[in-house]
């Protein structure tokens, strides 16, 4: 059977679209889920898209985590359902505390858009299973609020769990402490990535096809895990 | 009425980007004896009754500020006018 991946739509979200594409390219089927309710409508996985839900109003993500929809996927997630945010929902999954530190201003205070090579870390999450350890990907990043902080011990305990689960190289596009790119919880089915995966997955239109191995872990993952 | 006054502020250990920015433009204004500026938000809130501290420590400690980055006070301030009367 086909997974079904849900993907959220806040309004301000941007990238959903290009979110449901990816899904569907690495072969599952997305399904669209509306902020405003509750149900997840029995999807094996949720992606958090990027853009600016509400605005941006009050920091990144601030409001979006009292949505209808982040209490069931809060809950969903303590069970073990699968979750991406990417940009914006890597912001709103450390708003919601399924991620540890939080997400500020660009140091540079200047917005940055290129494509980014990346070191994946971690490939034992549900969302990097399918690539090489240490594998260098190329996808874009596109930010103003993309700089991850954490206290020291955080970041110590992220390290030392195997929870960096890619870092920049290259050159850090916001300031992130330890080149962090995408963190994940201590189960490993959330994962919150700053870059954009979902647009690097055809060749017309994305640098490489990197991004589609983030959502062929997850189908990957989806096979593996008891039902 | 009295009105509850929250400030959120960067905790000292955060980069404040904005404060740095604002603080590198002073010179040319001709002001150069100032070492740093932060920059923070002010929230105000106008309860329906009687002004809950508590309750305001609340609202800033789950949604208004991010413990993890930044710290809040909350306080009550006089006014004597409505808040939608103020331009």
């Amino acid at each position: 059977m086909t997974a079904r991946v849900g993907v959220v739509t806040f309004p301000g979200s941007l990238d959903d679209g290009d979110a449901a594409r990816a899904v569907r390219i690495a072969g599952g089927q997305p399904v669209r889920l509306w902020h405003g309710d509750p149900q997840l409508h029995g999807v094996d996985a949720v992606v958090l898209p990027g853009g600016f839900s509400y605005g941006d109003y009050l920091r990144c993500g601030a409001i979006a985590r009292f949505a209808p929809v982040m209490e069931t996927i809060v809950d969903a997630a303590a069970g073990g359902l699968p979750v991406l945010g990417i940009c914006n929902g890597f912001q709103i999954l450390c708003e919601a505390h399924l991620l540890p530190g939080a997400l500020t201003r660009n140091q540079h205070l200047h917005f940055r858009n290129r494509d980014q090579l990346l070191r994946i870390e971690s490939t034992g999450t549900a969302w990097t299973n399918t690539f090489q350890p240490e594998q260098k990907v190329l996808i874009p990043v596109k930010n103003g609020e993309g700089c991850y902080v954490a206290d020291t011990a955080t970041l110590d305990e992220l390290e030392a769990e195997g929870r960096v689960v890619a870092r920049y190289v290259g050159g850090n596009p916001n300031g992130s402490q330890r080149d962090i790119a995408a963190i994940t919880n201590p189960a490993g089915n959330v994962v919150g990535i700053m870059p954009h995966p979902e647009h690097a997955v055809e060749a017309l239109t994305g640098p490489s096809l990197d991004g589609l191995g983030f959502f062929t872990s997850v189908l990957k993952h989806l096979v593996g895990a008891p039902a | 009425m009295p009105r509850v006054v929250v400030d959120v502020m960067l905790k000292p250990e955060i980069l404040d980007p904005q404060g740095q920015a604002v603080a590198n433009a002073l010179p040319r204004l001709g002001v150069n004896d100032v070492a740093s500026v932060r920059i923070g938000r002010r929230i105000e809130i106008d309860f329906t009754g009687e002004p809950d501290l508590d309750r305001a420590r609340e609202i800033a400690d789950k949604l208004l500020a991010n413990p993890v980055i930044e710290d809040f006070t909350v306080r009550l301030v006089e006014t004597d006018e409505p808040a939608d009367a103020r331009s």
